[in-house]
């Protein structure tokens, strides 16, 4: 069954380039200008979108994507409201996929059956949990694959070969590789070494490979786009948010610019590296 | 919620990590090869006499042990009930029970390998203990501590100091044992190769609840040999106070099976439970996702973790180790908790009778020993788990009855 992650990295397959898919966080700095901006996205060069379910506690993320969540939660962010502006953004756009990333807990609670039924409704396709690795399947992947939505597998430079096949499994859509071990927004990737990893991954999975952690602006991602399916940029994006904030951390007239003109610089960068297709 | 009764209540966890339906192993994909590691590198130690031997002979030369079971007379007397004794864990080396469970990890991380050593901490005992294991073995220590606990808890962070260990202060978030523990889970998906991250208490991924467990048991195997020899037969009941709950489940553990011992965990209820600022994750909390386990946890209805409160600092954490939420849903264990104010009246009572200050934490425990030994017969043995010394709270306290 094809879906529209498949079908979306088939386009920029076909295209000869490697796909961009932004991170922003849902109600970052608050719930209208956040819609503001995921919709504002596939226009600026989003061919993907992942929006963050903010948490209290993101144990794998560094103060960027922490700092937004607590934004949004301030600002009175809930997992239903999430999935409302997931709906929201849908109803003007057919095809651009939609993944939610984020911690079980908040999906756990509010129950994995009505999670899945209301975000396949809201026109959800994907799925990265981060504290769920494949030993903790038939939490919700397994059910996630039978509604029909893709789950996102993070690999990393610790997922090694015998472990690989693991974690690809149960994986579908594309494989989200961390460059580096740490959280997001911290270090440098060894960028020399990135598409060394992705070949190695290539030899165990069929499906594209997106790779995040370390893509700052035009040239990261330029450099990222000419190894991989696909560039992940989040912290930066995150970023943008933040420092287009007044004050007291509201949302100014330029905050929504700010984002668009960044993601339309780094799309730039990844179409740059544009490869014969394959 | 129906819990089927299993035939024995000592065999957990399963291969997966889990008792009943909590703990497992909720982290990210780059910290599963490490859990892995440890799973292999602990059953490997558990299974050899050498590393026993060592653990048999620090404990005993340099911890300390056996703690004493002491008769508390005076006690038992105002009470007029059952027969107490308390469990002397507080005159271990670093005057707390944490040292039993940070001596296992550290001897496991060198065998290992692993040079540097982080750890999380709340109050600091658990910090302390690290910090002084790792300058007893010439091994790097960093400990991470929420910026509102390093003013609330300042003598414990210079000792962790003048131990040679660095003292991160934890901005993010709610700035206490959470984020602290948060921000060590980081350092260790950042620094995954040379790393070992020494938990504080029976929570967290497989293996961890289950390790901590095991280097905890040490005291209910200790007051199993004690009481026998002291009174010819096992305790009637057990008292226990719980934040993660290491201490409870080291002196529970060995006597689960033992069906006639009433065992009582104590939770921190800080102002009442219907007050909603409390850390009674059993009396208070819901089933959820944290830290690597799924266990009793407090939260809001959308599934984000609300802070604990707690006079003593090292109750105030929103959730519980996963084996005593599936203690408390098969009803093997009775969950009770204690106030700020009961815990606080104990810490005197037992100053006064006992002439032993005891630590917050198990003031708690003794508060319900308070309810509890009156209502018993005078032949009823009951062991209150007294875990910490109070000398870290003595300024926490006089502030609370006004000065001194």
């Amino acid at each position: 069954m094809s879906t529209r992650i498949d079908r979306r990295f088939a386009a920029t397959r076909a295209q000869g380039r490697a796909a961009l898919v932004t991170f922003v966080m849902a109600g970052d700095p608050d719930a209208a200008t956040s819609l503001a901006i995921v919709k504002a996205l596939p226009k600026a060069g989003a061919d993907l979108i992942e929006i963050g379910m903010p948490f209290t506690d993101p144990m794998a993320d560094g103060p960027a994507i922490q700092a937004a969540g607590l934004r949004a939660l301030g600002a009175g962010q809930t997992l239903k409201k999430t999935l409302a502006m997931v709906r929201d953004f849908r109803a003007g756009d057919a095809d651009t996929p939609i993944i939610l990333m984020g911690y079980y807990n908040p999906i756990y609670v509010y129950g994995v059956e009505r999670f899945l039924a209301d975000a396949t409704e809201a026109g959800v396709d994907g799925l990265i949990v981060v504290d769920l690795p494949p030993e903790e399947d038939a939490e919700l992947c397994e059910p996630a694959l039978k509604a029909g939505l893709n789950f996102i597998r993070l690999a990393t430079p610790t997922t090694d070969d015998a472990r690989l096949p693991k974690v690809l499994r149960n994986t579908s859509g594309f494989v989200y590789y961390v460059s580096v071990t740490g959280i997001t927004g911290s270090a440098i990737p060894d960028y020399s070494k990135v598409s060394g990893a992705v070949a190695r991954i290539k030899k165990h999975t069929d499906l594209p490979i997106a790779v995040g952690f370390g893509v700052k602006n035009a040239e990261t991602a330029e450099i990222i786009a000419r190894g991989a399916d696909g560039v992940v940029v989040g912290s930066a994006l995150v970023e943008a948010v933040r420092t287009s904030l007044d004050a007291d951390g509201k949302a100014t007239a330029k905050t929504v610019d700010a984002v668009v003109a960044l993601v339309s610089d780094i799309a730039a960068g990844v179409r740059r590296a544009t490869k014969s297709a394959a | 919620m129906s819990v089927q009764t299993p035939n024995s209540f000592r065999t957990g966890p399963d291969e997966t990590g889990h008792f009943g339906i909590f703990g497992g192993r909720f982290v990210a994909e780059t910290l599963m090869p490490l859990i892995l590691e440890l799973e292999k590198a602990y059953g490997e130690a558990k299974a050899d006499p050498e590393f026993h031997r060592q653990m048999g002979d620090y404990l005993a030369h340099y911890v300390g042990r056996p703690s004493p079971l002491y008769f508390a007379e005076r006690l038992t007397e105002h009470c007029g009930g059952a027969k107490i004794y308390l469990k002397r864990d507080e005159l271990n080396h670093t005057g707390a029970h944490k040292v039993n469970n940070v001596l296992g990890q550290i001897l496991l991380a060198m065998r290992m390998g692993k040079k540097r050593i982080i750890a999380e901490t709340g109050a600091g005992q658990h910090g302390v203990a690290t910090a002084t294991l790792c300058a007893r073995f010439g091994l790097k220590c960093i400990v991470y501590m929420g910026a509102v606990d390093v003013e609330r808890q300042k003598p414990n962070v210079f000792r962790m100091k003048m131990l040679g260990a660095e003292v991160v202060p934890v901005q993010s978030g709610a700035r206490t044992l959470k984020d602290a523990m948060n921000e060590a889970l980081r350092d260790w998906v950042t620094n995954v190769e040379d790393t070992f991250y020494c938990i504080g208490t029976a929570a967290g991924p497989h293996p961890y609840p289950g390790m901590v467990r095991d280097f905890q048991c040490v005291i209910g195997r200790e007051t199993r040999e004690q009481m026998m020899e002291r009174e010819g037969r096992l305790p009637d009941s057990l008292v226990a106070c719980i934040g993660g709950g290491s201490n409870a489940i080291g002196l529970f553990h060995p006597f689960l099976d033992d069906r006639d011992v009433e065992i009582y965990g104590v939770e921190a209820a800080g102002h009442g439970i219907s007050t909603g600022e409390h850390a009674a994750s059993l009396a208070g909390g819901k089933p959820g996702v944290l830290h690597g386990n799924r266990t009793y946890l407090l939260m809001d209805d959308d599934g984000q973790i609300t802070e604990g409160h707690s006079i003593s600092a090292g109750l105030d954490y929103p959730g519980i180790g996963p084996e005593h939420s599936w203690l408390h849903d098969t009803g093997r264990v009775k969950y009770i908790s204690a106030t700020d104010k009961e815990a606080l009246h104990a810490f005197q009572l037992l100053s006064q009778l006992e002439g032993i200050i005891p630590a917050l934490e198990p003031s708690h425990a003794v508060a319900k020993v308070l309810e509890l030994a009156p209502q018993k017969p005078k032949d009823h043995l009951m062991v209150v788990n007294l875990c910490g010394r109070g000398d870290k709270d003595i300024f926490t306290v006089a502030e609370h009855l006004g000065g001194l």
